[in-house]
């Protein structure tokens, strides 16, 4: 495999590229895609046929998350989603991108976003606490 | 570089439907296509829910980009997105660990799409519903 096979495959520098990175990244989109395929899919049915677009709210979000299981569930599908969502990303600008200076820096650009979505949902995922609007209408 | 003579720039949309790729093109195309929208979305769908953190007026007050009829609308091509990915998805994770079935795609292309019609009107039929009623 790493013979004669892999040397099909050159790099823009004209490079024997090395190391398995883009197989595991091909074994993480089936993996994840999989995934995805039971929980995004859930979840979009889920929200839209049992609990109706129209019956989500602040308290109704509040609520599921003082389950653990759905912080759980909810982590997963942002992790999952989100990453699967950039590395198909990264294919596309492979694809379309052809100078290699420009394909880093876009690609560059593109990981800082990753960081950034995967950071913020994480963060509002974990340090969410329950507060009902009751409740908080009675602080001063 | 042998992709430069096979990739030509400037050629009419309707000249590359024409291509022979036929079904596995434009699966390929919408796989393509409907990843870009949904990523896009969870982006958006990501800060919104962050968005929980400033607290119940903020956060409600948002919610009418969902309730609104063009929020509706989005939401049908969010389902046709997220539903063709999926099914097509599973096609090819099937035929990569399956090579025997490669010669078949066109046919399960098509198995592919008589599951995903039905889904989708009766989910497109059920999303825009509420467009008249509320």
């Amino acid at each position: 495999m790493n013979g004669n096979l892999s040397r099909a495959f050159v790099n823009r520098r004209g490079r024997v590229p090395h190391g398995n990175f883009e197989l595991y990244s091909w074994l993480f989109m089936r993996i994840s895609g999989l995934v995805l395929l039971v929980i995004a899919v859930f979840h979009l049915f889920y929200m839209h046929f049992a609990i109706g677009v129209d019956n989500i709210d602040y308290d109704l979000i509040a609520e599921r998350w003082t389950n653990p299981l759905w912080k759980v569930f909810d982590f997963f599908l942002l992790f999952f989603a989100l990453t699967h969502g950039i590395n198909g990303l990264r294919y596309i600008v492979d694809d379309y991108v052809r100078r290699p200076g420009w394909a880093v820096a876009v690609k560059s650009f593109i990981f800082l976003v990753y960081v950034a979505l995967l950071g913020i949902g994480a963060y509002i995922i974990v340090t969410f606490q329950f507060t009902p609007e009751s409740v908080q209408a009675a602080l001063p | 570089m042998a992709t430069r003579t096979v990739y030509r720039r400037g050629v009419p949309i309707l000249e590359g439907l024409r291509y022979r790729g036929r079904e596995g093109m434009f699966a390929w195309l919408l796989h393509r296509a409907s990843g870009l929208g949904i990523l896009f979305f969870l982006a958006l769908h990501i800060v919104d829910i962050f968005l929980m953190a400033f607290g119940p007026e903020v956060f409600n007050e948002l919610l009418v980009l969902y309730h609104s009829a063009p929020g509706r609308i989005l939401t049908v091509f969010l389902l046709f997105g997220v539903l063709f990915h999926a099914l097509n998805g599973f096609r090819i994770i099937v035929q990569d660990f399956w090579p025997k079935l490669w010669p078949y795609e066109r046919q399960l292309i098509w198995v592919e799409a008589a599951i995903f019609i039905p889904i989708f009107l009766w989910g497109a039929y059920q999303f825009l519903l509420p467009i008249f009623t509320h």
